[in-house]
């Protein structure tokens, strides 16, 4: 019998279509992965089965929970249903709990809203769910706060909030997007060693393949607002049915062609012994600040037409070691030259500057709002000296748009009227448009979805066969990093703990810190591809 | 958390000497020469300096300062040029008034504030929310002197229930007094509790917007019970933030009210005392102000740590 039986829901907000006759089951005990990109409305689907539809929306179809219609259900026993039959987990750990209120109480709160049980018997409760989710109260007491945690142990409370009162459905919403991967790897452990023991019913919603092909029995492949294939995983990996599908599997087993490495050349980026260092807060009145290390005596060379890959965990220094070498962090002690000269962090002199570029994460915070596309890319102009004005000026903006895709129009929109694949590609062209020696690439395209994702890193080694480019790129994500790298060095705690030829640190692995790293990141293994 | 008091209170004795510097020179900037103000135009050379000397005004200026703010610490403040009175006497009669009302004025607008704050915020976009908005923009725009007329007229002149000014002091009574300081009270804190009112509102809904709400209402809470547990103490912190500001604002800032009710207030005094060249009044009133608003935003930087701890363990 089936725990969930979602039929023809069509979600519409102001007269725009959102869902679109979505139908699918779940048994209980099972997992099924809905799988599609950003606005295919996959959480849109999550939030409609838990009663919490976008305001507004209007909704047709049925969402029958054990038999129960959640569409035509009362807001009274929606708020019974919620946490009770049904509870969620959602993407963003840092977020999602409130952070004023102890891990105990938040937890206990599931209960204390649907059970008439006293506060202490609710917290002891609390306390023995959060130690099923791998938080014992010994090293995790319930009087912890949010932000005293760490981020999966975040998503672990999270867990335990939707699981305490055993509901009988669990939807997962990008449970793990936000973890590393070797806390993806244990949190989503956890979820499936709940699901067996609870015998809970459970969707879990990604965008990542390869983590859903370990987790799921079935798959349902969404793409704006439809469900366009349902199967089981082990016969969508073997053949998709719908183009969509296997467009989505194309990209996210993407194999970029990079041209072969430039011969050697005289080293442009030397970083020697480069330690930076933050002051901890003082743990009493009188004893010395301890400071932590976040780059602690990095040494590393990059040479000319280089590729480089820098790859570790969150908090592994990776960023702090870019603002650096970018000068935008002041050195405890150590020395970065950039083609001969030193990087000085704050130093007016832009006789560096103009040789390193830098395209960053996040595509929608990146670029003033109020600029047009041109002024946006022109800006790293002003660090030549003689910058070019007029039609050299113009010739120069069209260049760069055209090298990464974009056409000489594009100059005069502004940002909103872009995508976010889009305005990577403007990212780099901005990064491109004064020919830096070098561009350092910090998640570049880990915020991109996976067939953006693969158009990107295309746009990557076309322009290495054009221009022969020097880049850093620093990214958690392994499979990113091997197909568009020369060298990669793997980065802990501060340190750089392994250095080598990127297909020979990803096949042979030296230090544990990247055995570990690769054997947590989960593997879509695609049987038999229709293109290969 | 101890950390975090000490580090709060270091703050705030660096800014009471900073500020009585500041004080001390820019009173001191300010041409005329009280004694001649006192003794007038035709006075002899002689008596001058006696007055001079009299009122402390012939030592140099580092030594003015230190006797200043050493007994300002003793609780001297010196005695008023112009009624020859002691200061302290002076301000403490006022503050009987000044403080009283700013407090009453205070909790009025915090009562009417936080009810229509909160419904405006759980009927977001809904005919209610909109008459809340509406009421409380009108609120803002209306000055609290024309509304005290207005009050005045309605409740002191056609319906007799409360005296059209004046304050018969704390002797004859406290409801006789808060009575005395209902109309004030009320014309102070309209225009407050409008401005507080929408400050609360937007950072309700800011909060209702955040992920851990959704969580909540996951959880099974309702809308209101989502509101009121996650919600609104998350809240409080930019809501606080305006009601320090605020308190320092009714009590300083009430001259045109206590013009308007004729009430023998702090505002009335450092009026008087500019207008007549009381320096030292003013010099005193103004520090003690300075004082008492850095002890309100002490006050509300204790309070943000309670609610949230993650300032209790920084710093």
């Amino acid at each position: 019998m089936t725990l969930l039986t979602v039929e023809k829901l069509c979600v519409s907000i102001g007269g725009a279509s959102i869902l679109d006759q979505v139908s699918f089951d779940v048994a209980p005990g099972e997992i099924l992965g809905l799988i599609g990109e950003s606005g295919s409305g996959k959480s849109v689907t999550a939030l409609s089965i838990m009663g919490l539809p976008p305001q507004g929306a209007k909704t047709k179809g049925s969402i029958k929970l054990a038999g129960e219609d959640i569409l035509t259900a009362r807001e009274r026993r929606l708020c019974q249903l919620r946490g009770q039959a049904m509870g969620m987990v959602f993407q963003e750990p840092m977020t999602a709990l409130n952070p004023l209120l102890p891990i105990g109480a938040q937890v206990a709160e599931t209960i204390l809203v649907h059970e008439r049980v006293s506060k202490a018997e609710a917290l002891e409760r609390a306390s023995q769910t959060l130690a099923r989710v791998g938080l014992p109260p010994a090293t995790f007491p319930l009087s912890r706060y949010p932000h005293e945690l760490s981020g999966g142990q975040r998503q672990r409370v999270g867990i335990a909030i939707a699981i305490a009162m055993r509901p009988k459905l669990l939807i997962a919403d990008e449970p793990t997007t936000a973890l590393d991967v070797t806390t993806q790897a244990q949190v989503l452990d956890l979820l499936k060693g709940l699901v067996d023991e609870l015998q809970m019913g459970m969707v879990m919603i990604t965008h990542d393949l390869a983590v859903i092909s370990t987790m799921a029995k079935r798959l349902a492949v969404m793409q704006s607002g439809r469900i366009v294939e349902t199967a089981a995983t082990e016969e969508l990996l073997r053949k998709r049915r719908h183009p969509y599908s296997e467009a989505l599997f194309a990209a996210s087993t993407h194999k970029v062609e990079l041209p072969p490495p430039p011969a050697a050349q005289r080293t442009l980026l030397e970083a020697r012994d480069v330690l930076c260092a933050y002051p901890l807060p003082r743990q009493g009145m009188l004893t010395p600040r301890r400071a932590l290390r976040a780059v602690d005596g990095v040494t590393f060379t990059l040479a000319r037409g280089e590729r480089l890959g820098l790859v570790g965990e969150s908090g592994c220094g990776k960023s702090t070691l870019s603002r650096a070498l970018l000068g935008l962090e002041p050195l405890q002690s150590g020395s970065i030259m950039l083609n001969g000269a030193p990087v000085r962090p704050n130093a007016a002199d832009t006789q560096w500057r103009r040789t390193i570029q830098a395209v960053f994460q996040d595509p929608y915070g990146g670029f003033n709002p109020r600029w047009r596309v041109r002024s946006l890319i022109s800006e790293p102009f002003h660090l030549l000296e003689e910058p070019p004005s007029g039609a050299a000026r113009e010739d120069a903006v069209v260049d760069a748009l055209t090298a990464v895709g974009l056409c000489a129009a594009d100059a005069d929109k502004y940002i909103h009227e872009f995508s976010g694949g889009q305005r990577q590609r403007i990212a780099i062209a901005r990064a491109l448009i004064i020919q830096p020696e070098l561009i350092l690439f910090d998640e570049a395209v880990s915020a991109l979805d996976v067939s953006v994702r693969a158009q990107i890193l295309d746009l990557l080694a076309e322009l290495c066969r054009k221009r022969a480019l020097s880049y850093l790129f620093i990214s958690h994500d392994l499979a990113v990093v091997r197909s568009v790298t020369d060298r990669v060095m793997v980065m802990q705690a501060g340190k750089i703990v392994e250095q080598g030829a990127t297909e020979q640190v990803f096949s042979a692995p030296q230090h544990e810190c990247t055995r570990n790293l690769l054997a947590s990141a989960p593997k879509l293994q695609i049987k038999n591809s229709a293109f290969q | 958390m101890i950390r975090y008091l000490l580090g709060r209170l270091a703050s705030l004795i660096i800014s009471l000497i900073v500020a009585s510097l500041v004080i001390f020179f820019v009173i001191e900037i300010i041409p005329g020469d009280p004694a001649a103000y006192m003794l007038g135009v035709g006075a002899q050379p002689d008596t001058l300096a006696a007055l001079r000397a009299e009122l402390g005004l012939d030592v140099s200026k580092p030594e003015r300062y230190l006797r200043w703010v050493s007994g300002m610490l003793q609780g001297d403040f010196g005695i008023s040029y112009t009624y020859r009175s002691p200061v302290s006497e002076m301000i403490l009669e006022r503050m009987w008034v000044s403080l009283p009302l700013a407090l009453y004025a205070l909790i009025l607008s915090t009562l009417i504030a936080f009810p229509a704050g909160i419904y405006a915020a759980s009927r977001r976009g809904k005919t209610g929310d909109f008459a809340v908005m509406g009421l409380s923009q009108l609120g803002v725009a209306i000055p609290n002197f024309w509304f005290a007329m207005l009050l005045v007229l309605a409740f002191a002149i056609n319906l007799r229930l409360f005296a059209s000014g004046g304050f018969p002091g704390w002797d004859k009574g406290f409801w006789v007094g808060m009575h005395a300081l209902t109309l004030p009270a009320i014309s102070l804190a309209l225009p407050q509790a409008a401005i507080l009112a929408r400050i609360m509102r937007s950072a309700l809904i800011d909060m209702l917007g955040e992920d851990f709400v959704r969580t909540a209402r996951a959880k099974g809470l309702s809308r209101a019970q989502a509101l009121r547990r996650h919600a609104l103490r998350n809240a409080l912190i930019p809501v606080l933030t305006i009601i320090g500001l605020q308190f320092s604002f009714l009590l300083a800032g009430a001259i045109v009210i206590e013009k308007v009710f004729y009430l023998p207030g702090l505002g009335r005094l450092i009026f008087q005392s500019i207008s007549s060249r009381d320096l030292i009044v003013v010099e005193s009133t103004v520090m003690l102000l300075v004082f008492v608003v850095i002890m309100v935003n002490f006050a509300v930087d204790i309070a943000y740590a309670a609610i949230d701890p993650r300032l209790r363990r920084r710093r």
